[in-house]
């Protein structure tokens, strides 16, 4: 075996591309956040529609979504190695557990967590991004371009009130991943240090609320308005 | 048998250069072809079984824990003496020689304590080379305490766990050796005798704990590392698995015995709350430097306080009697082990202790509290105030701590010579397991040092004189003699199920103990001793007639391991009681009620026991032969302690 | 008090094992938790039952032999060893369940003994300083700073118990062979054989089946000595600066 391989191989290195990949995922949710809140511009859609077009034809955003892909699923395999080979590390499990003195609940559960996410991602992509890229689209006409009315379809599904609600809860589980792995990316990368960690911890406990926050009021306020 | 301790001749200083010089040494390519055996991975064991395999020896290492690591060694906590000199405060080897030889009250051998104290400056050296983080000062360099009383500051230390970090610094070597494939490691393993071929040892017979295969091991010479025998009064700050079977089945065997009644108390332990308990817990002596050591002044108030009638915090200054600040004026609180173990049993004798017991004195802080601070006191004492009231309950910053004496170290063991070897030629042995350098009573932070010296720069240059000395050939572990003792070994374990009596093996255990404790512990007199003798006889036989062990050989046995410690530990008090019988004199830790100043101090008697007891053992049953080996003393001039 | 346990009885290995209730009574708070085990094995012995088997030694909280993973957690409700917790942390009339560690590398041998050796075999791959003995400089010929001897000595304070790998979800043992690894890449002493020690010790902690770390923070909330997870994130360092840098292919 190489040493990338073996490294690659050992428990601290799939810790690491979890730790990484964890990190550039979370990196996506501020840019795609930035986009979709001009959902919630009062202008029918066309920054949104606008927006929407530039990302599509954009050669670099398209490597970058490339990637983004390929991290989500390396994220997601290493996801099931790790949890298997922990499975493994203890055959027979204990029969009373007492692990809420001693660690937080999301952090004890990202599996699951990460599993909800998964499914979340799935419909999310059935619904929108599949939606865009190979279904056919009402076209919206802005200074005499035409646009994909991709606000048309967002707003539509938002209407419906199971599919908000699953959003605004799917956003929720998001808060207990993040909680737990923002600040656990910087410990895998061994980031840690007296100074520095308390801030860090922070940072992601605020970015695990307000980042879910503002993803789940855009289902909400769109669904109002209608 | 003319005992011949070997010491080399020439001036005292060097005496250990001159003999490194005249020992033989192995060829280093033959080194490979001889084998060692190591029992007990302590300080002494571990230092020993890595120095011994970086030399190129095969070394076999055996312990009865689960990790060379747990060895007893790891709860010493206050440090390790070392002649450095590093504060500039007038300490030198010659210094750590004297102190230490009157320390032990002028019962140990001035070539020995000597070149312990030369090599004591190297096992600093050795230890932070590997890693060990002993405390430093704000530039960077090594922090240094005054300990026990001494004079001068020589003591290293790691927080208030130097033994941990010795023994990891040890084992860390020892690993080191064992991934180099020149030790192999046996743990859960426990030695059950040691076989020896025309005269000279050349191997053991184990048990694994974990399967009970009975097993031999051959080896061209036999290291006993195996720490001391204070469990044999059940009760001590020992660990619960320490044990004497290895040394005293060395004992039977041939190798002679030396003081063994010579045994440390030591003042500062969390006393006994009750019938339950399995073990006590030593605290730091350097609590004496600022808690003051009292009791009521009359019976009636200690009475009161038992039934909980008043409450400790109520009594008046009036009514306090700090004994060892009134008897001992310019010491005070701060007299040695013995004497400050002493005065407390003498109080409680009185009727004066406290505790519900009425077997604990208190050491209290109020006084110091006020006069420092809470803070300060916090800073110098916070875990061992903290451990105090994990296991007492009660918060010593509010109420006096209570300490009892408890037995903390044996000076005495086997015999060994200036090489380290016992009567048995190719048999060691290191550490506690001998009775070499303490002499009557040990001094704070010399065990970690001794244990030490003899593991990494002793054993190394004495054992290569004696293999030299002895062919390479190699024995099979089927020879007659291992398979005698296999037989041996399997037939005594059957006649213990066999027994299958009403009493647990605690029972005897804990019944042997309080014999110890009462007639041989901190103050013995003939009378004493003589009952106590006699009831030992008589437990001995009640228990190998009504001992109820648990469970078969093939299996883990816990019952049966303590049987088989439990049955050596009957034998190993009654010869404890005849030393301490036969030595009609006070000294160290041994005191005779018959001999003692008018004010109640030990009064040696260096006309008649300036020696050595040295015990043969002659056969089942037989009283035990004393062997006398004088002691010379050319360097130091012997004087009465006086602690006034 | 008088109190109900629910303990762990195997023969041996390859025995499936299963609870047992005790019921047992006249327990004082001032017993430790073994002394309350050793009242209940006087009872089982008398009656000529086989007591339950559990490792201890020391019963000071330092040489790291007793384990036991009672009511949920290692060592009990307290953050210290099980031969320092008292029974005045239960109260009359409860059930308490005794366990044995568990976990792929730490087998148990009978009842609550397990086989630790796993850890033995961490520290043989790595975790020394390679000098013989004699021929090392004067003890203070570097002089170190306190605050990284102070780093060094409470990386160093593990007792080598267990308990992190009893806690961790995972059973992962990065606490354990991160505080030798922490250890030794603090002091000036270790740095000669920082890299490959980092490499080695990690490599030896896989073989041996433990979990990976998902940085619950079990382990240090758990660990009798309090050590940190700050070794775990200086582990990862040196292991990537490892094997990013190494000679070794």
């Amino acid at each position: 075996m190489s040493w990338v391989s073996k490294t690659l191989s050992s428990t601290l290195g799939q810790k690491l591309l979890m730790a990484l990949t964890g990190l550039f995922l979370i990196l996506f949710l501020v840019v795609h956040l930035a986009g979709n809140l001009q959902l919630l511009i009062p202008d029918g859609g066309e920054a949104f529609n606008k927006y929407a077009a530039t990302m599509a034809g954009n050669p670099f955003i398209k490597v970058v979504s490339i990637g983004n892909f390929a991290f989500i699923l390396l994220h997601v395999v290493y996801a099931i190695l790790l949890s298997r080979h922990n499975k493994k590390s203890r055959p027979v499990q204990y029969a009373k557990v007492k692990g809420s003195t001693n660690s937080t609940w999301s952090s004890r559960n990202m599996g699951i967590l990460g599993t909800i996410l998964l499914i979340f991602i799935l419909v999310h992509l059935r619904g929108f991004y599949y939606e865009v890229k190979f279904g056919t689209l009402p076209t919206a006409v802005y200074d005499g371009v035409e646009f994909k009315d991709v606000f048309a379809i967002v707003s539509a599904s938002y209407s419906n009130i199971i599919y908000v609600a699953f959003y605004v809860l799917s956003m929720g589980f998001l808060a207990f991943h993040l909680s737990h792995g923002f600040a656990s990316a910087f410990q895998t990368l061994g980031l840690n240090h007296v100074k520095y960690s308390p801030l860090i911890r922070k940072v992601g406990l605020i970015f695990s609320i307000l980042i879910p926050a503002l993803f789940a009021l855009i289902p909400l306020v769109m669904f109002f308005q209608n | 048998m003319i005992l011949d301790s070997k010491i080399p001749e020439g001036p005292l200083a060097e005496k250990w250069t001159n003999h490194k010089f005249n020992v033989k040494l192995v060829n280093p390519a033959n080194k490979r072809k001889y084998d060692v055996i190591v029992v007990g991975t302590g300080l002494a064991g571990a230092s020993a079984a890595a120095s011994l395999a970086e030399l190129g020896y095969n070394v076999k290492a055996f312990c009865f824990q689960d990790s060379p690591r747990r060895a007893h060694s790891i709860a010493a906590q206050g440090g390790i003496n070392a002649a450095k000199n590093y504060q500039n405060d007038g300490d030198s080897v010659y210094r750590l020689f004297y102190d230490t030889i009157k320390g032990g009250d002028y019962r140990a051998r001035e070539g020995n304590v000597y070149r312990l104290a030369q090599v004591s400056v190297n096992i600093i050296d050795q230890c932070v080379a590997q890693g060990v983080p002993f405390a430093r000062e704000y530039g960077g360099l090594l922090a240094n305490r005054s300990f026990g009383g001494a004079q001068v500051s020589r003591t290293f230390y790691a927080k208030g766990q130097t033994g941990q970090q010795l023994l990891l610094g040890a084992y860390s070597a020892l690993s080191r050796q064992v991934a180099n494939g020149k030790v192999k490691l046996y743990p859960r393993t426990e030695m059950m005798d040691v076989v020896t071929v025309d005269g000279k040892a050349r191997g053991i017979v184990t048990r694994n704990l974990v399967t009970g295969a009975i097993e031999s091991h051959s080896a061209h010479a036999v290291l006993l590392c195996t720490g001391g025998y204070g469990n044999v009064f059940f009760l001590s700050t020992n660990a619960m698995g320490s044990n004497v079977t290895a040394a005293w089945r060395a004992h039977k065997k041939g190798a002679y015995f030396a003081n063994p009644s010579f045994t440390q108390i030591h003042p500062t332990c969390i006393p006994v709350s009750g019938d339950h308990q399995s073990k006590l817990t030593l605290m730091s002596e350097s609590l004496r430097n600022d808690g003051r050591v009292w009791v009521p002044a009359t019976k009636e108030i200690s009475e009161k306080l038992r039934k909980g009638q008043i409450k400790v915090n109520d009594i008046k200054e009036e009514d306090r009697d700090y004994f060892l600040e009134r008897k001992y004026p310019s010491f005070g609180n701060l007299v040695p082990r013995d004497v400050a173990s002493r005065n407390a049993k003498y109080v409680c004798d009185e009727g004066r202790g406290v505790n519900e017991t009425g077997e604990a004195v208190f050491l209290d802080f109020r006084d110091a509290i006020k006069r420092d601070g809470e803070d300060t006191i916090k800073a110098k004492y916070g875990n061992l105030f903290d451990m105090y009231q994990q296991i007492t309950g009660d918060n010593p910053y509010q109420v006096p701590m209570m300490i009892y004496p408890a037995v903390h170290y044996t000076m005495g063991g086997l015999w060994v010579d200036y090489n380290l070897m016992t009567t048995i030629p190719g048999l060691y042995a290191l550490g506690e397991a001998n009775f070499s350098d303490h002499g009557a009573n040990r001094l704070g932070a010399s065990a970690l040092m001794q244990g030490l010296a003899d593991g990494y720069f002793v054993i190394p240059y004495t054992i290569g004189d004696y293999l030299a000395q002895n062919s390479n050939e190699r024995i099979s572990p089927d020879h007659p003699e291992f398979k005698k003792a296999e037989v041996e070994v399997s037939e005594r374990i059957e006649k213990l199920l066999s027994i299958k009596g009403e009493k647990t093996v605690d029972f005897f255990h804990k019944k042997l103990g309080k014999i110890m404790w009462d007639y041989c512990g901190m103050a013995r007199s003939e009378e004493g001793l003589t009952k106590a003798k006699a009831m030992i006889k008589e437990l001995k036989k009640e228990f190998w007639s009504n001992v109820n062990v648990l469970g078969g050989n093939e299996e883990l046995n816990q019952s049966l391991e303590k049987a088989n410690r439990v049955a050596d530990f009957l034998e190993l008090g009654e010869l404890m009681v005849d030393d301490a019988l036969s030595r009609n004199e006070s000294c160290g830790g041994h005191f005779r009620e018959e001999y003692q100043t008018p004010e109640g101090e030990a009064l040696r008697d260096d006309e008649n026991f300036a020696f050595v007891s040295a015990w043969k053992f002659l056969g089942e049953g037989q009283e035990e032969e004393l062997n006398k080996e004088p002691l010379e003393f050319e360097n130091v001039k012997l004087t009465q302690r006086s602690y006034k | 008090m008088n109190l109900t346990l629910k303990v762990w009885r195997q023969k041996n290995t390859a025995d499936q094992g299963g609870f047992k209730e005790y019921k047992i009574s006249g327990i004082s708070e001032d017993m430790s938790f073994l002394e309350m085990l050793d009242v209940l094995n006087e009872d089982l012995s008398t009656k000529g039952e086989d007591p339950v088997h559990f490792d201890h030694d020391c019963r000071e909280g330092i040489c790291g032999m007793c384990s036991l993973y009672i009511d949920g957690k290692p060592h009990g409700p307290q953050q210290t060893t099980t031969c320092q917790l008292h029974m005045r942390s239960f109260s009359d009339g409860d059930v308490i369940t005794i366990e044995p560690w568990r976990a792929k590398a730490f087998p148990v041998l009978k009842d609550l003994v397990v086989n630790r050796s796993a850890f033995d075999r961490i520290i043989q791959a790595g975790g020394y300083v390679s000098v013989n003995t004699g021929g090392v400089p004067d003890a203070n010929e570097i002089p170190i700073p306190k605050s990284i001897a102070d780093l060094a000595m409470d990386a160093a304070q593990c007792i080598g118990c267990g308990a992190c790998v009893a806690a961790c979800k995972n059973a992962s043992a990065m606490l354990f062979t991160s505080a030798k690894i922490s250890q030794l890449a603090l002091l000036p002493q270790g740095q000669v054989e920082r890299k490959i020690r980092a490499e080695k010790m990690v490599a030896q902690m896989d073989a041996e089946g433990f979990g990976a770390c998902t940085n619950t923070g079990a382990c240090e909330a758990e660990c009798p000595k309090g050590i940190s997870i700050t070794n775990i994130a200086r582990m990862n360092r040196e292991y990537f600066s490892a094997v990013v840098s190494s000679d070794s292919v």
